[in-house]
């Protein structure tokens, strides 16, 4: 079945049909959670009761839109900052990744490799009840023989953010060691034979070409960091990001304002994916030099 | 640290201690997030707590696995629903991802792609929320079928297997239309047109030219999938409530509900034992290594 093979009417159009179907599929979930934000109603469920801004806007109990919800709101700063300092943390090390494993030659190599993607293959909640064993164990021993009160090794922000790290951080390996093996190692050396320093070959021909990647891992680490549930789930303490908080009111039951800062997630992660995808757009078209 | 430096148009000493350095981070990342965690669990999980403070080492909690028929059953229940779920989203989505690949042509082929991957971007917390407004007793599928006169009262469709089964299919399609995607682009239109003029139809040269073909996007997509829905957490707790069943809800209620980390570390143990074994086992089965999967 492809464009060059005749093929009946019935079947090109039945086949047509289930792929709307499909689409239909996708987009179904989405387009509900945007349009009950709006329902003037106290649950985010049929029947329609009138469009109301009431669940962004509002500031009247019980009518408490995102704009005024204190503790949702807080948990969307402790998400940003948790996603921040993923970003910030596994980008740095996932570029030194890439460099160790395009450049490199180093017995073990390839066993080391393995290890390096292996967060992939690992269960989210797995990952996150292994982290919390081990800081647990590390923070009693601590305790044991100096006596050191190590807080931030019990369940919290900083534990939220290693485990996330250590997946997220395989992540932005792949995709920067992508764009670094297409590098062409000819143009370094022509700014060593120039004078410049390892350092400065680095920092003005290497890192520039290597921007489409690190934005495009930026963004996608942002993103997986902010989204996280099975980890973060494990590893969480007082400070609830926005999923656990999400959470927690759905098992609950929640008035439509978590339809309201759906939405708007959902507005704003569209905007990111296109981001990246002009990101990685740029990559193609300029290619290789 | 013997082999020679990988340029060779810096001085080897110098780079050395860059190696070095640059390694640092990696192995920090690996040995402190990564492999002493997992040795760690797969120690406390062979220990039992014999008073405060206080532990010996015992298979308890692995006998304790296999001699609870609910664990057990969990455990073998997850394992099904997830090669399940894998199945179908391969037939769901393989149909799909050869129209995007070898149906559509040019811009309208690009959108199509970038519209089924957007709503992967959205969280699967917002996903899983939309399909209970959906389908549960007073949501939107329920008021439809009463108002085309279908059903009499208010349907719940919530907490069944089918619902999970629903919820967990389309949070994994965008990992099999991926790679499917990238696989059947490969393919030349040349070889389908031969298989028809040589006689084949639809059927024969799906059989034997597409599918041998995508096997290697097939295999890395149904390894992706069966492994996050067999660590899904959200997805079979949301839609399924108490009757989900699912082995991580047993791990997460050992952990905090229970405090009884001994237990709940044999059974993330045994989890994470069942994964990497399903994941090797796809990778042998279709003569991969993991580096190609991923990478």
């Amino acid at each position: 079945m492809i464009p060059s093979i005749p093929q009946s009417r019935y079947a090109k159009g039945l086949y047509g049909a289930y792929v709307a179907l499909f689409f239909v599929y996708l987009a179904a979930p989405l387009v509900v959670v945007g349009v009950f934000a709006f329902n003037n109603s106290l649950f985010p469920s049929m029947p329609w009761e009138g469009a109301t801004l009431n669940w962004f806007l509002g500031d009247k109990d019980p009518y408490i839109g995102i704009f005024h919800d204190e503790a949702l709101l807080r948990s969307v700063g402790t998400s940003a900052f948790v996603a921040c300092w993923v970003t910030v943390l596994s980008i740095s090390v996932g570029t030194c990744n890439a460099f160790l494993f395009e450049r490199g030659k180093f017995p073990g190599k390839n066993l080391l490799y393995m290890v390096a993607i292996s967060p992939l293959v690992i269960p989210g909640v797995i990952l996150g009840i292994s982290i919390l064993v081990f800081s647990n164990a590390v923070a009693n021993g601590v305790e044991n023989v100096f006596g050191w009160e190590w807080d931030f090794l019990r369940p919290g922000l900083f534990l939220v953010i290693l485990g996330q790290f250590a997946f997220i951080t395989t992540i932005t390996t792949l995709i920067i060691s992508a764009r670094l093996r297409k590098f062409d190692i000819t143009l370094e050396e022509a700014a060593l034979n120039l004078g410049a320093t390892r350092f400065d070959a680095i920092r003005t021909i290497t890192i520039p070409f290597l921007k489409p990647a690190l934005i495009g891992a930026a963004i996608v680490s942002f993103l997986m960091s902010f989204e996280n549930f099975n980890t973060t789930l494990m590893l969480v303490g007082s400070d609830a990001p926005l999923t656990i908080a999400m959470f927690d009111r759905l098992k609950q039951g929640s008035t439509p304002v978590l339809n309201a800062l759906s939405l708007l997630l959902m507005v704003v992660s569209g905007v990111l994916a296109l981001l990246s995808v002009f990101a990685q757009r740029d990559r193609r078209e300029k290619g290789a030099p | 640290m013997s082999t020679p430096n990988p340029t060779g148009s810096v001085a080897g000493n110098g780079l050395k201690l860059g190696v070095l350095l640059m390694a640092t981070p990696l192995l920090l990342w690996l040995v402190l997030l990564v492999l002493l965690p997992h040795i760690d669990l797969l120690m406390v999980s062979l220990r039992e707590r014999i008073s405060y403070g206080k532990y010996e080492f015992s298979f308890v909690n692995y006998i304790e696995f296999f001699t609870e028929p609910l664990y057990w059953n969990t455990y073998v229940r997850t394992a099904t629903m997830s090669i399940l779920a894998t199945a179908l989203t391969l037939l769901i989505g393989f149909p799909v991802a050869y129209y995007i690949a070898k149906v559509m042509r040019g811009r309208a082929k690009n959108v199509l792609f970038l519209l089924c991957l957007i709503p992967f971007w959205v969280s699967e917390l917002v996903r899983t929320f939309g399909w209970m407004i959906l389908l549960r007793e007073s949501g939107v599928v329920s008021h439809f079928l009463q108002w085309a006169g279908l059903v009499d009262g208010p349907v719940e469709m919530l907490y069944n297997d089918v619902t999970i089964m629903v919820g967990l299919v389309y949070t994994s399609m965008l990992f099999m239309v991926v790679p499917l995607v990238s696989v059947l682009d490969s393919l030349d239109d040349s070889l389908i047109e031969a298989g028809y003029d040589l006689g084949g139809n639809a059927f024969t040269v799906t059989r034997d030219i597409v599918i041998p073909h995508a096997m290697p996007g097939i295999a890395s997509g149904c390894i992706v999938v069966f492994m996050l829905t067999l660590g899904n957490y959200l997805t079979p707790t949301l839609l399924g409530g108490k009757s989900s069943l699912w082995f991580t809800d047993q791990i997460y209620t050992q952990f905090i509900t229970r405090f009884n980390w001994e237990t709940g570390s044999a059974f993330g143990f045994l989890l994470l034992v069942l994964s990497s074994f399903i994941v090797w086992l796809g990778l042998k089965l279709s003569r991969q290594t993991l580096s190609d999967t991923v990478g």
